[in-house]
């Protein structure tokens, strides 16, 4: 299904993030010209077709004291990586899981997920158990771990997904 | 703990209230006529104190926004995670060089032969590929485009 024009009107307006007033949504309608109904169908339509991932509140993980930020990545054969995937997101620890292409030379890996975490030794210790349970101590793999951070604006989109 | 880690954490600002907030609406946040007093009732809160502790905890950082957080390809924009190979004698000017493009997000720095990590957002698809040929003219370091392919669903939500 496509957005509307009104949807996307709506988007523009509740991207900053929802007024703090007693009824949020009849305050947005009121901004473009819609029902508080209109406005809450409409969110709730832009969830359920995936355009809003989530609609709350978004946290800065470091803030959280997350500050062990560990991209790990595998360098698994394509034919694993749907079960592999499978199984890494089933992990608690696992906070985003997808896979990517290679860039040989410098770059053989195609599967990547994010492990946050408190403390750099608890999250190598998780990345150990994924390799044991998952029968992936011969694979190659590569732990980044995040050292300074420069830019993180509002993210209005799900760029958090990505990294 | 480093005292620049100890600067970053601000979770020992939050209360047991503030942390049932954070850990109930990462998501799912009401859609009803007066959320902020629904989501009172179920915390025993009222509607003004719901309403200034998610305000305080934007004012302190702790959370970037509140309220939809979108997905760009579904929006019909472009979304990408790029990485760069930068000699560490010339990493704090390029970092800057890369931040001016208004399509950079986050930007990290990583621990690999591939130091530098950000993400990109473009209001077009096409804008991804066009975004990295600008920052590899304006840099003069090649840029490592890497789209998913797939996404491994996976619930994302901190504990507070």
């Amino acid at each position: 299904m496509e957005l509307t024009e009104a949807d996307h009107k709506l988007v523009e307006v509740i991207a900053p993030g929802l007024p703090f007033v007693s009824r949020p949504y009849a305050v947005v309608g009121e901004q473009i010209g819609m029902d508080e109904s209109e406005v809450i169908e409409r969110i709730e339509k832009m969830i359920s077709l995936g355009v809003i991932k989530r609609h709350g509140m978004v946290v800065r993980h470091h803030e959280l004291g997350y500050r062990s930020n560990a991209m790990c990545v595998w360098n698994i054969p394509d034919e694993r990586i749907d079960e592999i995937g499978e199984k890494f997101s089933s992990y608690d620890f696992v906070t985003l899981c997808y896979q990517r292409p290679r860039r040989l030379p410098d770059w053989p890996y195609t599967l990547f997920c994010m492990i946050h975490g408190k403390e750099r030794d608890a999250v190598l210790k998780q990345v150990d158990v994924l390799a044991e349970e998952c029968g992936l101590q011969d694979v190659e793999r590569a732990v980044l771990f995040s050292g300074r951070r420069f830019k993180q604006r509002g993210a209005r989109y799900a760029m958090k997904e990505s990294q | 703990m480093s005292r620049a880690a100890m600067r970053e954490d601000k979770s020992h600002l939050l209360d047991d209230k503030d942390r049932a907030l954070i850990n109930a609406y990462q998501g799912g946040f009401p859609l009803s006529e007066r959320p902020y007093a629904d989501v009172g009732e179920k915390l025993g809160l009222s509607e003004e104190e719901v309403i200034a502790r998610i305000g305080k905890m934007l004012d302190e950082k702790i959370l970037t926004r509140f309220g939809p957080l979108y997905n760009a390809e579904r929006l019909g924009g472009g979304l990408t995670l790029a990485a760069m190979k930068i000699p560490e004698a010339e990493f704090d000017s390029v970092v800057d060089q890369v931040n001016e493009f208004p399509e950079v997000a986050h930007n990290y720095a990583r621990e690999h032969e591939l130091n530098m990590w950000f993400v990109l957002a473009t209001e077009t698809p096409e804008g991804i590929e066009e975004t990295c040929k600008r920052i590899e003219e304006k840099t003069g370091y090649p840029v490592y485009n890497m789209p998913k392919e797939k996404e491994f669903f996976v619930e994302l939500k901190f504990e507070a």
